[in-house]
């Protein structure tokens, strides 16, 4: 089936079957900073923005994205930079596998949170799992962005 | 693995009832994020994402929930958030992540009839009702007991009253599924003490209720209420635990989640 979407701010067709989930499609469209991690709504490796809400794409089915608009980090990548650069002032990353999905979840709660103390921030980022940062550094880098302390 | 034939957006909700009559092998898509937990074959995908099922609104008797609206609507809506001391938004956090509940809706967790389900357990506290396109309006409760029914979730009602509620779970990790969960509501006409994930899907305890309605709520009658509720429901096993351990936990979750509301006033 061929659906209709913007990507990024882009009209782009995409081309998949029913069934298919928006992480591969994506993937297989070229949108490699989307990671397929335990694909099945687990690790937030593969979040998203649909219509600007942050979304797991391992669990949303691309038939349903007609019409509506798809963020990847790339299509906020001046905001992730700034974000990249907190991370790498507070060591806060190894593999560095999660962290497109981390960056599209706190830049969407920049946008939903007003001054989130560390408990809001830790709630909130509770679906975005990192097996090698031990997040310390991470919520630094998190609070530093935020201009939360 | 999953795998479906086809994917329709249908136009009414009769279109849905006659795609569902005519293909057993059909089902109605809710959020979609528990299709990829196990094996399934769907013939025809129904999907209702664009019938306007996305809402909540209420009059001064009882709130509505379309079966469209996402976990994260009902966490976050100031008709809902706050409702009988903010149980449902309690309920509702501890389900893996923002991202999640952004796609999980409340009509699929409905008509999914989850046993690890914590949304559900609050529910049931609150006196959900559901209305259905075929079945009319019906106790959630009862729906729960009739798994065999084949309808489609339209959207679910809850009370407007001055009810308090209160939710408790017990979880091997943050955000992994309850090892048990349970709701209670002190109301105008008794109490309501709910426990799910037992692994079984989520019940009242009329004996727990009983015993409230009869004593009163303090201290003992709450610790007396998990008591009766480990005692009267069934607990089983699977990976998470024993039913042993769960028949344990069960007095534990109960009271706390009832001393919360004798603390609330």
């Amino acid at each position: 089936m061929q659906v209709d979407t913007r990507i990024n701010g882009c009209p782009v067709t995409l081309g998949c079957a029913a069934g298919e989930f928006l992480a591969t499609t994506l993937r297989r469209s070229g949108y490699l900073s989307v990671r397929q991690g335990c694909d099945t709504g687990s690790c937030g490796l593969c979040t998203v923005w649909l219509d600007g809400r942050p979304v797991l794409s391992c669990c949303t089915l691309t038939a349903r994205v007609g019409g509506r608009e798809i963020t990847t980090i790339e299509g906020v990548a001046e905001e992730a930079a700034a974000f990249a650069r907190c991370m790498a002032a507070e060591g806060a990353e190894q593999c560095g596998f999660c962290t497109p999905g981390l960056t599209m979840t706190v830049l969407a709660l920049r946008r939903e949170l007003e001054a989130p103390d560390e408990e809001a921030i830790n709630r909130y980022l509770a679906g975005n799992l990192c097996r090698c940062s031990g997040y310390a550094g991470q919520l630094r880098a998190i609070k530093t962005f935020l201009g939360v302390g | 693995m999953l795998h479906i034939d086809r994917h329709l957006f249908v136009a009414s909700l009769d279109e849905a009832a006659a795609l569902l009559a005519a293909d057993p092998h059909s089902a109605v898509l809710g959020g979609c994020g528990f299709l990829r937990l196990g094996a399934r074959r769907i013939g025809t995908a129904i999907d209702l994402s664009r019938l306007d099922l996305d809402f909540i609104r209420a009059d001064e008797a009882s709130i509505e929930i379309g079966a469209m609206t996402s976990l994260r609507t009902v966490e976050t809506h100031p008709l809902t958030a706050a409702l009988a001391g903010g149980v449902l938004a309690r309920a509702l956090a501890p389900i893996v992540g923002v991202q999640l509940r952004h796609a999980l809706t409340v009509g699929g967790t409905v008509a999914g009839r989850y046993p690890f389900s914590d949304l559900l357990t609050a529910l049931l506290a609150l006196d959900a009702r559901v209305e259905l396109h075929a079945g009319g309006r019906i106790a959630l409760a009862d729906l729960l007991n009739n798994p065999s029914r084949r309808d489609i979730v339209v959207r679910v009602l809850l009370p407007r009253d001055e009810r308090r509620a209160a939710f408790a779970d017990l979880r091997r990790s943050a955000t992994d599924f309850p090892l048990l969960n349970a709701a209670v509501a002190r109301c105008a006409d008794g109490f309501r003490v709910v426990v799910g994930s037992r692994p079984g899907r989520a019940r009242r305890s009329p004996a727990a209720e009983t015993h409230l309605a009869d004593h009163g709520l303090d201290r003992a009658t709450a610790a007396e209420a998990g008591r009766l509720a480990a005692a009267e429901l069934p607990f089983g096993d699977n990976p998470r635990g024993s039913g042993a351990y769960r028949q344990s936990v069960c007095p534990v979750l109960v009271q706390r989640a009832l001393l919360e509301v004798l603390h609330a006033g």
